[in-house]
């Protein structure tokens, strides 16, 4: 690698683009975003005006989202999101070592296969679970025959959950694939070896020298739960509020953006929260990197 | 003497234990049914998609027919073109710097470089919402003939893509042996040579591999979308967003099946680039 200063010229012209981009459609965007958190609606003629704004007024707008009904939404939030991260963990991490201690010649086809609906629209995939779980959906159908419901199964907190397992679930198997992968298998068998049964060489060998992978699953799965708008808006309908559905109502429905602002912010800092905890995390791993 | 271990039955042979592959079964079938049911009820000729009558391609035919469900796939597959194009140049121009260069608070760089994939889509949407209303270019670019009325979703599109291809190209880049540029300037080629007959070259399984990832990443985006897009600008997955809330149809699953394969392909085709080089390879 070479210091910039030996070719400053060629520096900037790679450098100038993509800096400038970046500048006017994020970093620029975000700032009035900042601004419009901390401002008011505008009141013209003692009425409050639809489109002018009385700019940096104070943090009424955080206050308000400390308010009962938004600290509830966000606990719930924060549990829904905890919950499928969780059911992710229990369903990848069988994925995760099954594939790691597959054949060869079959690892890389289900590794796609698990990937592959990642690349399928996040739309298209909770519409096929719409279609699957409504009254007349299929999973009634096959309990019809049974002789059992039909049940409601859209449009509560399970469908939600369900919901989110069912679309992040490959951001957990490819970091646990990649630690399990790495994994001396040398340490299972002198686990095996020296007595230890099956499930305490699981839960003392192979689940503490994975934790890595454990930790940034964890994490990779949290942050976009929390920040997801579609699943909950579609499979959660009015039952199963999430903060981003509260984020998009005051920008679309509600129409109060300042506080849509705030909320958005505070998102961001759960989300860089989680961010540097995981960091934190790699740290003390000693560049265990994942 | 000890009992002979059949082959499988070792005890680190996971791989060959039948609640293995039992769990595995049912997870992918749990994964995969959905998806399949919605490609095979786009064949069927029941409205109401829930029992099988008979296979067709009506479907197909009123997806086809449906001028607004063409319109919001034309301006999709427009711009996530477009994006492609940009985001590709300005991923590949931040790939280059990162890896050639060494200079001040780079680390500092290279976060701020990771923001756009890191930070909540919503969070996103609804920055560059609040941005082009207040700047003008929501107005500006509304009243603008087709295509140049999509501006304002080329630009969020490029901003989230461009992230990714740089990730995808600077890891392509991290295989390239130096010396062949060294060789290239000693013989006596300028900067400019280097860069496209040795560095382009070698960088181009990345670009390909970086441009698909953007075309699929654009082509799904709805969140982003659905904050940045006028009344006019309906993209594919906005469409299909106001199609699902009045409820499933075949044309709907129709629709989706297109999308789907479209997205499938260019995915396989960039695993297939990107996968590293088998062996031997300089």
């Amino acid at each position: 690698m070479e210091n910039w200063k030996q070719n400053p010229r060629v520096f900037w012209t790679l450098g100038i683009p993509p800096s400038l981009w970046l500048l006017a459609f994020f970093i620029i965007p975000l700032g009035f975003l900042f601004v419009m958190s901390f401002s008011d609606k505008a009141m013209v003629d003692g009425q409050v005006s639809i489109t002018g704004y009385d700019y940096l007024t104070g943090i009424t707008n955080y206050v308000r989202a400390f308010d009962r009904l938004y600290l509830g939404i966000m606990w719930k939030s924060v549990w829904i999101s905890a919950l499928a991260t969780a059911l992710c963990l229990l369903t990848a991490y069988p994925i995760a070592f099954g594939i790691c201690f597959a054949k060869d010649k079959w690892k890389p086809l289900l590794l796609l296969l698990v990937v592959l609906p990642f690349w399928i629209n996040l739309l298209i995939r909770t519409y096929a679970l719409i279609a699957v779980f409504r009254t007349q959906g299929y999973v009634n159908k096959i309990l019809g025959v049974v002789g059992l419901g039909p049940y409601e199964m859209l449009y509560n907190n399970f469908a939600v959950i369900f919901g989110l397992v069912y679309v992040y679930m490959p951001f957990m198997v490819l970091p646990l694939y990649a630690t399990i992968e790495r994994l001396d298998k040398s340490y299972l068998e002198a686990s095996l070896d020296l007595g230890g049964s099956q499930l305490q060489t699981f839960l003392r060998v192979t689940v503490p020298l994975t934790m890595p992978g454990i930790i940034s699953g964890i994490i990779l799965v949290f942050i976009p739960c929390l920040g997801s708008f579609l699943t909950p808006d579609l499979l959660g309908g009015a039952n199963a509020l999430m903060i981003g559905n509260v984020i998009e109502r005051q920008f679309k429905a509600a129409n109060d953006w300042p506080f849509g602002a705030a909320l958005s912010f505070l998102l961001m800092y759960a989300t860089f929260g989680a961010l540097a905890l995981r960091y934190l995390f790699m740290l003390r791993s000693k560049g265990v990197d994942v | 003497m000890a009992a002979q271990l059949k082959p499988g039955q070792g005890p680190l042979d996971y791989g060959s234990r039948t609640w293995l592959k039992v769990l595995f079964a049912t997870i992918f079938f749990i994964l995969y049914a959905p998806i399949i049911t919605l490609v095979a009820f786009s064949f069927n000729t029941d409205k109401r998609g829930v029992v099988w009558r008979g296979f067709t391609l009506d479907n197909y035919t009123k997806a086809w027919n449906n001028a607004s469900l063409i319109e919001a796939l034309t301006n999709s597959l427009v711009i996530a073109l477009i994006a492609t194009v940009l985001a590709t140049a300005l991923g590949a121009l931040t790939a280059l710097l990162m890896w050639r260069f060494r200079f001040p608070f780079k680390g500092a760089y290279e976060g701020f470089m990771a923001l756009p994939i890191v930070i909540p889509e919503i969070c996103m949407g609804v920055a560059l919402l609040l941005f082009f209303v207040n700047s003008g270019m929501m107005e500006f670019f509304v009243h603008m003939p087709w295509p140049l009325n999509l501006g304002n979703i080329i630009f969020a599109h490029v901003t989230f893509c461009f992230p990714f291809v740089a990730v995808v190209v600077r890891s392509r880049l991290v295989g390239f042996n130096r010396q062949l540029e060294e060789a290239s300037k000693d013989l006596g080629a300028s900067e400019w040579q280097t860069f496209w007959s040795i560095i382009v070259p070698y960088m181009k399984p990345g670009l390909i591999a970086g441009a698909l990832l953007a075309f699929t990443l654009s082509l799904d985006d709805f969140v982003i979308t659905f904050f940045t897009s006028g009344p006019e600008t309906v993209t594919f997955p906005v469409k299909v967003y106001s199609l699902v809330r009045r409820g499933v149809s075949p044309e709907i699953n129709a629709a989706s099946t297109v999308l789907i394969v479209i997205t499938v392909v260019a995915t396989v085709l960039a695993m297939k680039l990107q996968a590293p080089p088998k062996a031997n390879k300089g």
